[in-house]
């Protein structure tokens, strides 16, 4: 199972650069959104993968037994999947913005900052 | 209460009160006034207990340290809470004329305390996660501070300010991650104390290239930086100057706490890479800065050059290399802010920045000038203004490591950065003004007061820093000496928990 994760986290992370380093800024946007599924899915399987053991501690136990999935980092995925929501939703209207004022998407001539015009 | 968590509400009421009032700037203009007032003030009480009472705990809900989050603040975190309450208040009221009335009405005032919070947060918290979020509070608040106004170079820089930040962020956010699964704890303390007993180098030192590839993004470090020249100069000027001041230096913050507490550099692979890395950031930046002509971009780049003496600092790894690495970090950020603010008087009096298209700044106002001059140089390292001390302290660390390389390009740079601040000086004060372009801003007489008290006050604090500098140097050593030897970090976060 962690292999397959790691894979998949691997095949996220190559797929979302790919993307970033497209012209187009609709896919500047897909790419970091694909990153950033990569990194929550790391986070998630940092917290160590196994089946059907629920991090719930038995009546009669005070503490959680062995093997079960850390319940922490599920926690801080869902944050970071908050975070990102909200970043993704302002990386579009920014793109949506650009698109409008600047009447191309070509990253090739986002270069007007980098010469002295 | 605690007073660790002031600097943290101060500016997050202000930020809610702000929005509660959106229809009137008034209103909004006072509570932002206040709140930067409180925040100082309180920022000044913190580092007062810290200095009385030794590192200061906060644990939120009461929860064992290794189990909640944890706010904690030693010397370090408390110097640089006192710098930034001073440069928001500066700049808060800088840009109450800067800025047009329009501007400021679009969610300026909210946007500009969330930022606040979320640098002050990154100051104070000992939870490795609870930095990423505070992080991603101060990037958003700085993304919409960017585009502001939307126009089109200023898009142009924002969409690559945010995609590079954004990269960064997911690569801590993965080293964090990583450091979880590795260690099992996100409290830098109890994380520090884990790796210290861990034998696992190969694991540990991808961790700490993901983060050092993280903060050396967000602190525009050598090959990172190009995001920085292409975007700091678009935004209004009191916006550029509040990033140029504060931003980058929240990067650096990070990679001192996570590269002394966490990663400690005394071991040989990594520690010659960051020489490496500080050679080269000092050097590339200058260059680049030497062959700009427009004076908000030769700031920005210079920026990066000045970003390689803090990392030459800390890579040093002495107690007097990382105390200048501090002192510099002061120096720099209240001479940077300073140095953005005098280019908002050039372009409100030329309107424009372009050294080719501006010139008899002199002439027309000697005291101006020479305020000016005196920052400049400040910047370059003329003694004995504040520039002086931080750089000879960085490059005394640098003799007494008997690391002659570093030595030799830190004064190198220092030659070139006087270069490009003549060039300022001969281009805009000193040459006629050129006939070909107007020359006409859209505020040609004296300035108002918002505008020059902001100025007047940055140089004093900058003729201060040079002049009586050993009272704050001082401070330096003792939060460089905490930092050196972690196990009152680690004590202090840790013992509570017991």
């Amino acid at each position: 199972m962690e292999t397959l994760i790691a894979i998949l986290i691997g095949i996220l992370f190559a797929g979302g650069v790919y993307c970033l380093l497209q012209r187009s800024l609709v896919r500047l946007v897909i790419g970091i959104m694909l990153i950033g599924q990569g990194a929550n899915l790391l986070t998630f399987a940092a917290s160590g993968l196994t089946r059907k053991h629920t991090a719930i501690i038995k009546s009669g136990e005070t503490i959680l037994q062995a093997p079960h999935a850390d319940p922490l980092p599920q926690a801080l995925v869902l944050t970071a999947i908050v975070i990102g929501f909200g970043f993704t939703a302002f990386c579009l209207a920014l793109l949506h913005r650009t698109y409008k004022t600047l009447g191309h998407d070509d990253l090739e001539k986002f270069n007007t900052t980098d010469t002295d015009k | 209460m605690s007073p660790l968590l002031l600097p943290l509400l101060v500016p997050f009421i202000a930020a809610l009160c702000c929005t509660l009032f959106s229809k009137s700037l008034k209103v909004q203009r006072s509570i932002s006034l206040i709140a930067a007032v409180f925040h100082l003030a309180a920022s000044f009480n913190l580092l007062q207990n810290v200095r009385s009472e030794g590192i200061q705990v906060y644990l939120n809900g009461g929860w064992a340290a290794n189990i909640g989050i944890a706010l904690v603040a030693d010397l370090f975190s408390s110097i640089m809470l006192v710098i930034t309450g001073l440069i928001s208040l500066v700049v808060l009221i800088y840009s109450l004329k800067e800025m047009s009335d329009k501007l400021q009405s679009r969610a300026y005032f909210p946007l500009f305390n969330f930022l606040m919070m979320g640098v002050n947060g990154s100051f104070v918290t000992g939870d490795i996660f609870n930095l990423y979020v505070w992080f991603e509070v101060m990037l958003l608040s700085s993304f919409i501070l960017l585009a502001m106004g939307k126009k089109p170079d200023q898009l142009e820089g924002a969409i690559k300010y945010v995609t590079i930040n954004l990269f960064s962020s997911i690569l801590f956010l993965s080293g964090a991650a990583i450091i979880y699964a590795k260690t099992g704890s996100l409290n830098m303390a109890d994380i520090a104390m884990r790796i210290a007993e861990s034998s696992d180098e190969k694991l540990l030192n991808s961790t700490a290239i993901l983060f050092l590839s993280s903060f050396g993004i967000k602190s525009a470090l050598f090959p990172m930086f190009l995001w920085l020249p292409a975007s700091y100069h678009t935004p209004p000027v009191s916006i550029s100057s509040l990033f140029a001041g504060l931003l980058t230096k929240v990067g650096i913050y990070a990679m001192i706490r996570t590269f002394t507490l966490i990663f400690p550099l005394n071991n040989g692979l990594l520690q010659e890479f960051f020489y490496v890395i500080a050679i080269l950031t000092m050097v590339v930046g200058v260059l680049c800065a030497a062959s700009q002509f427009e004076i908000r971009k030769i700031l920005s780049v210079h920026i990066v050059s000045q970003i390689g003496y803090m990392i030459l600092g800390l890579a040093l790894f002495t107690p007097l290399g990382i105390a200048g690495a501090i002192f510099y970090l002061l120096h720099n950020i209240i001479v940077k802010t300073n140095l953005f603010l005098f280019s908002g008087v050039i372009l409100r009096k030329k309107g424009s920045c372009d050294l080719k298209k501006i010139g008899g700044l002199y002439k027309v106002n000697p005291g101006f000038a020479t305020l000016f001059a005196l920052s400049a140089f400040a910047l370059a390292g003329v003694p004995p203004l504040s520039g002086f001390w931080a750089k000879f302290v960085v490059l005394k660390a640098a003799a007494d490591a008997h690391e002659y390389l570093l030595l030799g390009s830190g004064l190198a740079v220092g030659v070139v950065t006087l270069f490009s601040m003549t060039k300022i000086w001969a281009e805009a004060f000193w040459k006629k003004q050129p006939e070909e372009y107007p020359g006409v801003g859209e505020d040609t007489g004296n300035q108002p007061w918002q505008i020059m008290l902001p100025i007047v006050f940055l140089t004093i604090c900058t003729f201060a820093l040079g002049i009586w500098g050993e009272l704050i140097f001082n401070i330096c050593v003792e939060a460089a000496e905490q930092l050196l030897n972690p196990t009152e970090y680690i004590n202090a976060v840790m013992g509570e928990a017991k």
